[in-house]
């Protein structure tokens, strides 16, 4: 007996759907990516700072970057079922999200705050400017030109993640394909279709990121 | 919460399948990871020159692996070879998937060791009569790995870290064997837990046994 | 006046300065002059905060350098320093180099500062590159800039750290011709520097330091031309391009 699958073919509404799926995936993108910068900001400014937050905070930053993101999707989950709340999923991938893109973040902040000659944050202490004053106006600009390109290859790495918390339930844009794919069987131009979306995204950023780090560099 | 019991137990009893898990993770990464960096090293040079059809071939395959969802990648090796009527295992799958992940990334990071070896090292090389392969191989490539060789482990432990995904198709590897193992218990936060810690410490052996090899090689 | 009094100084084991007494008396140029490692850079960066000390204490117009209640911000105001490379910040043009303190310490507002910075630019001879980043400047340029932006701030006191040593031959003059020119307009300056021939032709009083103490100091006359201390003459015939 063969078993054929109802309604088989593309409908527009599948394009809606798929359409929904891909902004879903670019707010989380967005939104963990810009909690996650802020996040990161701070806490790699912290850790350059002083050696004892640094040092309260290395498991954080260790253990976030040596598990796999789909475990801490997962185990998150898991814990906040068992605290009995409801809770949703999209928020659950934002907290995972925004957390990885932080603890990343940070250590490229730090190491661009590092990389700031002394002989500039002297020079301007020597005139008379505060801790602060030096920190805005120039290590952090400084900072930016070293950090920039990485914090993007960041950002971007961020939204090719975000293919992950389906496994949690929130339907972004692969999801959404996948659905697709099991209704209508056209795997390979569906799949196709993704690897072109994120690609998309991906590609001309990064490229565009390499021929600004270029003109930094100059 | 008040009146949740944990049962550590459970996950002590499903050990062996856990741990069949962990020596399919091991296998998936040190594959993965050795046939990347074969692959990485003809790949980076075709990229760095960037004449003819290696050079775009080179560059296609690097773009599309940096720049698409490692799971993504694995899907069209299960998924969407699947569709053209070959079917491969789960296993091959997440290990083809990786090798590829592994040598975009990987010829990216040679690439910028390269730039940093002196032209003059290949000249000097092929004028003592060594073949290119030869030359790359003794004289240019030991250069580039002392020169990367932290963002060589990093990509390691991300090969490490990516093997997770094989869960989502079905295979056994460490995430896989926990998902199967808890959902006859439905305990997902203690066997995760579990396996989160397990990842830690395959992923700091991965570290400090590549920080020992590099000063021992470092002292020849 | 500055007052320097059995100043000691150790980076972490290793003691720098072994009790330093110095006074540097209004408008006069004071050169400091040693060995590579005598602690000449080190006692100027003493001065004005930048460094700590262990003991001895160095006063500026009768503040205390190193108290704890000290506002160093103020206090720096006082103290213009110009180093030996990698002053001007390199993301900011000559103009906003020199406003950027004015508006930030010495609140001026915008356009204040403006018409400050282009005059004193224009005094060390940059009024044609105010709107140029020091990529574009000469090493010269950049150190003439590093002296028009800390005068900007009216310091009563000068402290130069080897301003010259980094730069080719032919970019030296014109960076000795700015700091001649403020010694002719009264300006109270200390120069650590290696050319004792500047030191000759434009210092008041000279200081030679040795292993991280004064081993001789005097004017001009008294120490380059006939010094008393051994290590001193030992210094000055090794400098025989002097």
């Amino acid at each position: 007996m063969q078993f054929i699958l109802a309604d088989q073919g593309f409908h527009w509404s599948d394009a809606q759907f798929l359409l929904i799926g891909a902004l879903h995936t670019l707010l989380v993108s967005v939104l963990a990516g810009g909690i996650g910068t802020c996040g990161g900001i701070v806490l790699g400014w912290l850790r350059h700072v002083s050696t004892g937050i640094r040092v309260v905070t290395t498991p954080y930053v260790d253990i976030t970057r040596s598990i796999p993101l789909l475990i801490q999707l997962i185990l998150v989950n898991s814990a906040l079922s068992m605290s009995g709340n409801a809770f949703s999923t999209f928020w659950l991938s934002i907290i995972v999200l925004s957390s990885s893109m932080t603890v990343v973040t940070s250590e490229v902040v730090r190491g661009s705050l590092g990389s700031v000659p002394y002989a500039y944050i002297r020079a301007a202490r020597s005139l008379g400017m505060g801790y602060f004053q030096t920190l805005f106006h120039i290590s952090a600009p400084l900072a930016l030109r070293t950090g920039l390109s990485a914090w993007i290859g960041l950002l971007l790495g961020l939204t090719r993640d975000t293919a992950l918390v389906s496994v949690v339930g929130y339907v972004e844009f692969m999801k959404s394909a996948q659905i697709l794919i099991s209704r209508t069987n056209e795997t390979l131009p569906l799949l196709l279709g993704v690897g072109l979306f994120y690609f998309v995204i991906c590609y001309p950023v990064s490229r565009y990121s390499a021929h600004l780090q270029r003109g930094i560099a100059s | 919460m008040s009146g949740y019991t944990f049962y550590w137990s459970l996950v002590w009893d499903a050990w062996p399948e856990l741990l069949s898990g962990v020596r399919l993770t091991i296998e998936i990464t040190c594959l993965s990871v050795l046939f990347g960096t074969l692959l990485a090293m003809p790949l980076s040079v075709a990229r760095q020159n960037g004449r003819g059809v290696a050079g775009k071939f080179s560059a296609a395959w690097i773009e599309v692996a940096r720049n698409t969802p490692t799971l993504f990648q694995v899907y069209m090796m299960y998924f969407g070879v699947g569709a053209l009527g070959i079917n491969i295992s789960s296993f091959a799958s997440v290990l083809i998937a990786l090798t590829f992940n592994n040598a975009g990334y990987l010829a990216e990071i040679f690439r910028g060791g390269l730039v940093a070896v002196p032209p003059q090292q290949l000249r000097a090389a092929r004028s003592l009569g060594m073949s290119q392969w030869q030359a790359y191989r003794t004289v240019i490539f030991p250069q580039v790995f002392s020169h990367v060789f932290p963002a060589f482990i990093n990509q390691a432990v991300w090969a490490l870290l990516n093997s997770s995904l094989g869960m989502l198709i079905g295979l056994r590897e460490l995430t896989g064997a926990a998902n199967a193992a808890q959902s006859v218990s439905f305990r997902s936060f203690e066997f995760f837990l579990v396996t989160a810690g397990i990842y830690y410490l395959l992923a700091k052996a991965i570290e400090f046994g590549s920080r020992i090899v590099f000063r021992r090689a470092l002292r020849t | 006046m500055i007052e320097i009094r059995s100043v000691h100084k150790k980076f972490g084991e290793v003691e720098i300065l072994k009790g330093i007494d110095l006074d540097v008396k209004k408008g006069e140029l004071l050169c400091l002059l040693g060995a590579s490692g005598s602690g000449k850079s080190t006692l100027l960066q003493c001065i004005n905060g930048l460094e700590p000390i262990q003991g001895g204490s160095i006063t500026v117009d009768g503040v205390n350098v190193h108290a704890k209640d000290t506002n160093l911000n103020r206090l720096r105001q006082k103290l213009g320093i110009v180093f030996q490379q990698y002053n001007a910040f390199p993301h900011l043009t000559a103009l906003e180099n020199v406003t950027l303190a004015l508006r930030l310490v010495a609140k001026r507002s915008r356009s204040d500062a403006r018409a400050i910075a282009k005059k004193h630019l224009e005094h060390v001879g940059l009024g044609d590159k105010v709107d140029l980043l020091p990529t574009r400047l000469s090493g010269g340029q950049q150190q003439r800039l590093a002296i028009a932006r800390a005068l900007a701030m009216e310091p009563a006191y000068m402290l130069f750290d080897e301003v010259t040593s980094a730069l080719d031959p032919e970019l030296v003059g014109e960076v000795l011709d700015t700091m001649r020119l403020l010694k002719s307009e009264g300006m109270t300056m200390v120069v650590v520097t290696h050319d004792i021939s500047f030191a000759r032709q434009s210092g008041d009083r000279v200081a030679f330091l040795h292993s991280g103490r004064v081993c001789e100091v005097g004017t001009v006359a008294e120490v380059l031309g006939s010094p008393r201390d051994e290590r001193t003459q030992r210094f000055l015939q090794r400098d025989s391009r002097a």
